[in-house]
C-alpha cells in the first residue's frame, strides 16, 4: 500500500524520533499522555467528510504533503519583524512563538503584575509538572479530533497563564505564533492553557501569522477555564498567507456568573477551521462569541462552535459574520445545546454571510438541541448580497456604484469589528479589511 | 379524559391481535424478503415485465446498503425477514358488522374529533358494505373525475391501465437508489395511489383517499405518484385526523410528484398513526420518502403535513425547484408526546432561476417527546434570484421532552437569498393565567394555545381538516399538561 505524503502514517512514523525531543518526555505522565493521544490519532486519523463534523471541509489538501515538526527553536526572526505585526500604541505584554517554540528575545513580559503566573507550557512542563498536570490529562480535546490528539502527541509548547484570584491585568496578554520556513514545509502544534482563578479579569489575544516561505501547517489547542466571577476576553486573529493551513481548537469551561467573551476573526490561511466549544458548567454564566470570516481566491474558511448549557440561568449570545468573494467558502455550523437542568437559559445565536461573487460558496447550519423547556432560544441565519435600495440610495448621492459596493461591504464587517474593545486593533483590522476591498483605498478616510 | 390515550391504544392493539389472521387462503405469503418473494409479489399481481424488473433491481440494490442512522432517533432494530411483504385485502368476515361491535372508547375519539358518522364505520374497518353505501359515492366521484379526464386509482390498476404513464414517470423523481426505505418499497411496494391530471385541468374536487375505498388496505409499502400536466391544478389529500388502526410495525412509503409547466399540486397529510403507549412500547415506525419534482416552469408544489401520531416519524417531503419560477412550499406541524420521535423538515432544491420557496414548521413535544427538525436549503449555481424564507418554531410542554433544529443552508448564488430562524419557547404562565382567570379550564387553555401556535400551517390545510386538525391536537396532548 502507498502512503500519501503527509498521511496520518507520515506523522504516526515520525513520532518515536520526535519523542525524545518533545517537552515533558521525561516525566512518565507526560509521556504516557503522549503515547495514548498518539493512540487515539492513529485510531481517529484525519477526519474524512463522512464525518457530519467535516461534511463541508476536506483536509485531503492537507495530506497530500508532509509537514516537518520542528523540534528546536530557531531565532531568524528579529524584533522589527514582529513589531509591525501588533497594531502602534497597544500597551501589552508580549509572549511570541516562533514555529512552536517561546522565543524569550522576541516576547516581553515586563509589565507583568504579580498573581500573573505565565510562563511557556515546555518551561511549566519541565519545572513544575505537577501544576499543568491534570489541567493536560483532563482535557477532553485529546479525544474528540484527530487534530487534537495530534495535536497532544507533537505539542512543542504554547502559552501557560495562570491568574491568582483577584488579579486584574490592565494591559492585555498578546499571543504571537509565527510559523513558516524558507527550505521546508512545517508544522506548528501549540498547546495553550489557560485558568483565570476567581474574580480575575484578562484580555488576550492569540494572534497567527506566517513569514512566508513554504506552506505551514498550524494546528493548536487553547484550553481556557474560567472560573467563578472571573472574566476573560479573548480575541483570536488568524492572519496566515494563503500557503497555509490552520486548525485550531478553543475549549473554554466556565464556571459560576463567569463570563467569557471570544472574538474570532479569520481572514487568512487557504484552508483554517477554527472550532470554538464553551460548556456553561455553572450556574449563572454568560458566554459571548462574536466572529468574521472573509474569504477570497480559493480561500476556505470554516467556524464551527458549540455552547452547552449544563445549568440554569446561563447566557449565551452569538453573532457571527462572513463575507466570501471570489472562489472562495465559508462553513459555518453553530450549536447550542441546553441540557435537561439548564432551567431559564437564554440563548441567542445569528449568522449572516454574503455572497460576493458567483463562484464564492456558503454552507451554514445553526443548529439547536433543547431538552429543558424553561428556555429562552432563538437562532436566525441569513444568506444573501447587498441590498440593492441602499445601493441605489447612495448612487443618488452621487457616489459610484464599486464604491457604494465597497462601503455597504464595510460597513456589514465593521459591525463585527467594532465589539472589539482595543481601539488601535480595531483600527488595523479597518484599515486591512479596507485594504482588501477593490475600491477600498477610498474610504481610508472613514477609519 | 385523561385515559383516552390509553384506550386508543387499547383500541389498536385489540387489531395487532387480529391482524393478519384472515382465511389462509394462498393469498398471504411467508414472512421474509428475497428475490423469489418480489417476484411472487410482482406475479400476483400481474405486473408487466418492465415493473417486475424494475423492483429486482430496486431488491439487488436494496441488499447493498445500510439503514441510516444520521436521524435524531433511536429506532430498535427492525428485522425485515420477520415482515410479510405481501397479503390480499382483508376478508370481509374478521370485520366488526356494525358500529355496534366496535369499541366504544374508539367511538368516542372519534366523536371529539367530529368524524362524520358514516366516516367513522369506514375509519373503524367495518365491513364497508354492510353500513352503507359509500361505494355508490365514490363511484359519482369516480364519474365526476372521469369526465374532466383525471385518472384516480390505485397503482396496480394505473400499473395495468396506463403502463406507458408508470413507465415515464415512476422511480423518477424519488429513484430507488435514494435511500435505504425508498429502496425497500420500491422492491415490495403493494400498492398505493396514482393520480393524473392531463393539460389545463383544474381537478374538479379534492381527491382524498377517504373515497377510494376499493383500495383501502394499501399495506405498509404504499407508492402515490402525482403527475400534474402543463397547466393543471390538484389538491390531494392523505390520511385522516382519526387514529387509524394498523396492524404493521414499519411503514416505508414513498410519494413522488410530478408538476409540468405552471401546474399546482398541494399535497396534505394528516398523520395520526398508532403512537406507542405511554411508556413507549409499540407504535408505528413511519419511514416516508416523499419529493416533489417542480419540472416545468412557474409549477407550484405545496406540502402540508400535520404529524401527531407513530413512535417514529422520519420524513423529510422535499421540493426540486427545477423550473425556472417554480414554488417550492412546506407546511408542518409535528407533535410528539410520551416517548415519541419525530425527525422531520424538508428539502428544498433551487435549480431554476427565481426559484421562490417558503418553510414553516411547528413542533410541539410533550411528555418525553423528542421532535427535530432537519432541512435542507440548496442553491445551486444557476439558481439566479433564488428566494428562500424558513421558520421553524418549537414549543416545549414539560421538562422532559427535547426540541432540535437542524437547518442546513448550502449557498453557491450570490444573487440568492436565504433567510432562515427559529425560536423555541413553552407556554407562558401569563398566557394561561390570563385563559384561566376567564374561567377557562387548564387543559382547553392549552389547547387554545396551542392551537394558536400552529395556525399559520392549519390555514394551509383544506377547511374541513383544518378544523378536524385543531381538534387533533387537543386529544393527542391530553394528559400532557397539568
Amino acid at each position: 500500500m502507498t502512503t500519501v505524503a503527509g498521511s496520518s502514517e507520515f506523522y504516526l512514523a515520525q513520532f518515536s524520533a520526535a519523542e525524545g525531543h518533545l517537552p515533558g518526555h521525561d516525566t512518565p505522565w507526560a509521556a504516557a499522555w503522549r503515547r495514548n493521544a498518539l493512540n487515539r490519532f492513529r485510531e481517529l486519523g484525519f477526519p474524512g467528510h463522512r464525518d457530519e463534523d467535516w461534511k463541508y471541509t476536506s483536509v485531503k489538501a492537507l495530506e497530500k504533503q508532509p509537514f516537518d515538526s520542528v523540534l528546536e527553536p530557531s531565532s531568524h526572526l528579529a524584533l522589527t519583524d514582529i513589531e509591525r505585526l501588533i497594531p502602534a500604541g497597544v500597551e501589552c505584554i508580549r509572549i511570541v512563538f516562533v514555529n512552536g517554540h517561546f522565543s524569550r528575545a522576541l516576547s516581553d513580559t515586563a509589565a507583568m503584575p504579580a498573581g500573573a503566573d505565565v510562563s511557556s507550557l515546555a518551561t511549566k512542563l519541565r519545572d513544575e509538572p505537577a501544576a499543568v498536570q491534570s489541567l493536560l490529562e483532563n482535557s477532553p480535546t485529546v479525544f474528540r479530533n484527530g487534530f487534537g490528539a495530534l495535536n497532544a502527541a507533537f505539542m512543542t509548547d504554547g502559552v501557560f497563564i495562570r491568574l491568582a484570584p483577584r488579579t486584574v491585568l490592565k494591559r492585555p496578554i498578546w499571543l504571537l505564533f509565527i510559523s513558516g520556513d524558507q527550505d521546508r514545509a512545517i508544522t506548528s502544534q501549540c498547546r495553550n492553557v489557560i485558568v483565570a482563578d476567581t474574580d480575575s479579569q484578562a484580555t488576550i489575544v492569540e494572534h497567527y501569522s506566517t513569514t512566508g516561505g513554504k506552506a505551514t501547517f498550524t494546528n493548536s489547542v487553547t484550553s481556557i477555564t474560567v472560573n467563578d466571577n472571573a472574566r476573560v476576553t479573548h480575541i483570536k486573529l488568524q492572519q496566515e498567507n494563503t500557503t497555509g493551513f490552520h486548525f485550531s481548537e478553543i475549549d473554554v469551561t466556565q464556571n459560576r456568573d463567569s463570563f467569557y467573551h471570544s472574538h474570532s476573526v479569520a481572514l487568512g490561511a487557504a484552508l483554517a477551521r477554527t472550532d470554538i466549544r464553551v460548556t456553561l458548567q455553572a450556574e449563572g454564566a454568560e458566554c459571548r462569541l462574536d466572529g468574521l470570516y472573509m474569504g477570497d481566491g480559493r480561500q476556505h474558511v470554516d467556524h464551527h462552535t458549540r455552547v452547552d448549557h449544563v445549568k440554569p440561568h446561563g447566557k449565551s449570545t452569538e453573532y457571527y459574520k462572513g463575507v466570501l468573494n471570489g472562489n472562495a467558502r465559508g462553513v459555518f455550523n453553530g450549536k447550542v445545546v441546553v441540557h435537561e437542568q439548564a432551567q431559564k437559559t437564554d440563548s441567542s445565536q445569528t449568522n449572516r454571510n454574503l455572497l460576493l461573487s458567483r463562484n464564492a460558496e456558503i454552507d451554514t447550519k445553526p443548529e439547536l438541541e433543547i431538552y429543558a423547556d424553561d428556555v429562552k432560544c432563538a437562532h436566525g441565519a441569513t444568506i444573501g448580497q447587498l441590498d440593492d435600495d441602499a445601493i441605489f440610495y447612495l448612487r443618488s448621492r452621487g457616489v459610484d456604484e464599486a464604491l457604494a459596493r465597497n462601503l455597504l461591504t464595510f460597513a456589514f464587517v465593521d459591525d463585527v469589528i467594532r465589539r472589539i474593545e482595543i481601539a488601535p486593533l480595531r483600527k488595523q483590522l479597518e484599515q486591512t479589511i479596507l485594504n482588501r476591498l477593490p475600491a477600498g483605498t477610498s474610504l481610508r478616510g472613514l477609519v | 379524559m385523561a385515559s383516552t390515550k390509553y384506550d386508543i391504544k387499547t383500541a389498536v392493539d385489540q387489531r395487532y391481535k387480529h391482524g393478519f389472521v384472515t382465511d389462509i387462503e394462498a393469498d398471504t405469503i411467508q414472512p421474509g424478503l428475497s428475490e423469489d418473494i418480489v417476484r411472487l409479489i410482482s406475479a400476483k399481481k400481474s405486473e408487466p415485465a418492465f415493473m417486475l424488473d424494475w423492483r429486482l433491481r430496486a431488491f439487488r440494490h436494496w441488499t447493498t446498503m445500510k439503514e441510516p442512522v444520521w436521524a435524531h432517533v433511536r429506532v430498535a432494530p427492525i428485522n425485515y425477514q420477520d415482515i410479510i411483504y405481501y397479503s390480499a385485502p382483508k376478508s370481509q368476515d374478521d370485520r366488526p358488522k356494525s358500529l355496534d361491535e366496535v369499541d366504544p372508547k374508539l367511538l368516542e375519539t372519534y366523536e371529539k374529533l367530529g368524524i362524520p358518522l358514516h366516516e367513522r364505520a369506514a375509519l373503524a374497518g367495518v365491513a364497508v358494505d354492510a353500513v352503507f353505501d359509500s361505494v355508490s359515492v365514490a363511484t359519482t366521484f369516480k364519474d365526476k373525475l372521469a369526465e374532466a379526464g383525471v385518472i384516480f386509482c390505485p397503482f396496480s390498476d394505473a400499473v395495468r391501465d396506463h403502463p406507458d404513464l408508470i413507465q415515464q414517470y415512476l422511480g423518477t423523481v424519488v429513484p430507488y437508489t435514494d435511500n435505504y426505505y425508498a429502496a425497500l418499497n420500491s422492491a415490495v411496494f403493494s400498492d398505493g395511489s396514482f393520480v393524473f391530471i392531463p393539460k389545463g385541468v383544474r381537478c374538479p374536487m379534492e381527491l382524498s383517499t377517504y373515497f377510494r375505498i376499493n383500495a383501502r388496505n394499501t399495506g405498509q409499502f404504499e407508492r402515490t405518484l402525482i403527475i400534474a400536466e402543463e397547466a393543471s391544478n390538484v389538491s390531494y389529500l392523505e390520511g385522516c385526523t382519526a387514529p387509524m388502526r394498523d396492524e404493521n410495525q414499519l411503514h416505508a412509503a414513498v410519494v413522488e410528484l410530478i408538476a409540468l409547466d405552471n401546474a399546482k399540486i398541494k399535497y396534505s397529510t394528516v398523520q395520526n398513526w398508532y403512537p406507542g403507549d405511554e411508556h413507549g412500547r409499540g407504535g408505528i415506525y413511519n419511514f416516508v420518502t416523499k419529493r416533489g419534482d417542480c419540472r416545468g416552469v412557474s409549477s407550484k408544489i405545496s406540502w402540508t403535513q400535520v404529524e401527531t401520531g407513530s413512535a417514529i416519524t422520519w420524513k423529510y417531503p422535499s421540493c426540486v425547484l427545477r423550473g425556472d419560477n417554480s414554488v417550492g412550499e412546506f407546511y408542518s406541524v409535528a407533535l410528539t408526546n410520551n416517548y415519541q420521535q419525530a425527525d422531520t423538515g424538508t428539502k428544498m432544491i433551487h435549480i431554476g432561476k427565481n426559484t421562490r420557496s417558503t418553510i414553516i414548521s411547528k413542533g410541539i413535544s410533550a411528555g418525553h417527546g423528542q421532535n427535530s427538525y432537519r432541512g435542507l436549503v440548496k442553491v445551486l449555481k444557476g439558481a439566479d434570484g433564488a428566494r428562500n424564507y424558513t421558520q421553524c418554531d418549537s414549543l416545549l410542554i414539560g421538562d422532559k421532552c427535547g426540541a432540535h433544529t437542524f437547518p442546513y443552508m448550502e449557498v453557491t448564488n450570490p444573487t440568492a437569498i436565504v433567510e432562515h430562524e427559529a425560536s423555541t419557547s413553552k407556554i407562558s404562565e401569563d398566557q394561561l393565567f390570563y385563559c384561566l382567570q376567564r374561567g377557562i379550564s387548564r387543559e382547553d387553555a392549552v389547547s387554545l394555545i396551542v392551537n394558536g401556535f400552529c395556525k399559520a400551517v392549519f390555514k394551509e390545510l383544506p377547511m374541513e381538516f383544518a378544523v378536524e386538525a385543531g381538534r387533533l391536537m387537543s386529544v393527542s396532548l391530553e394528559g400532557a399538561v397539568g
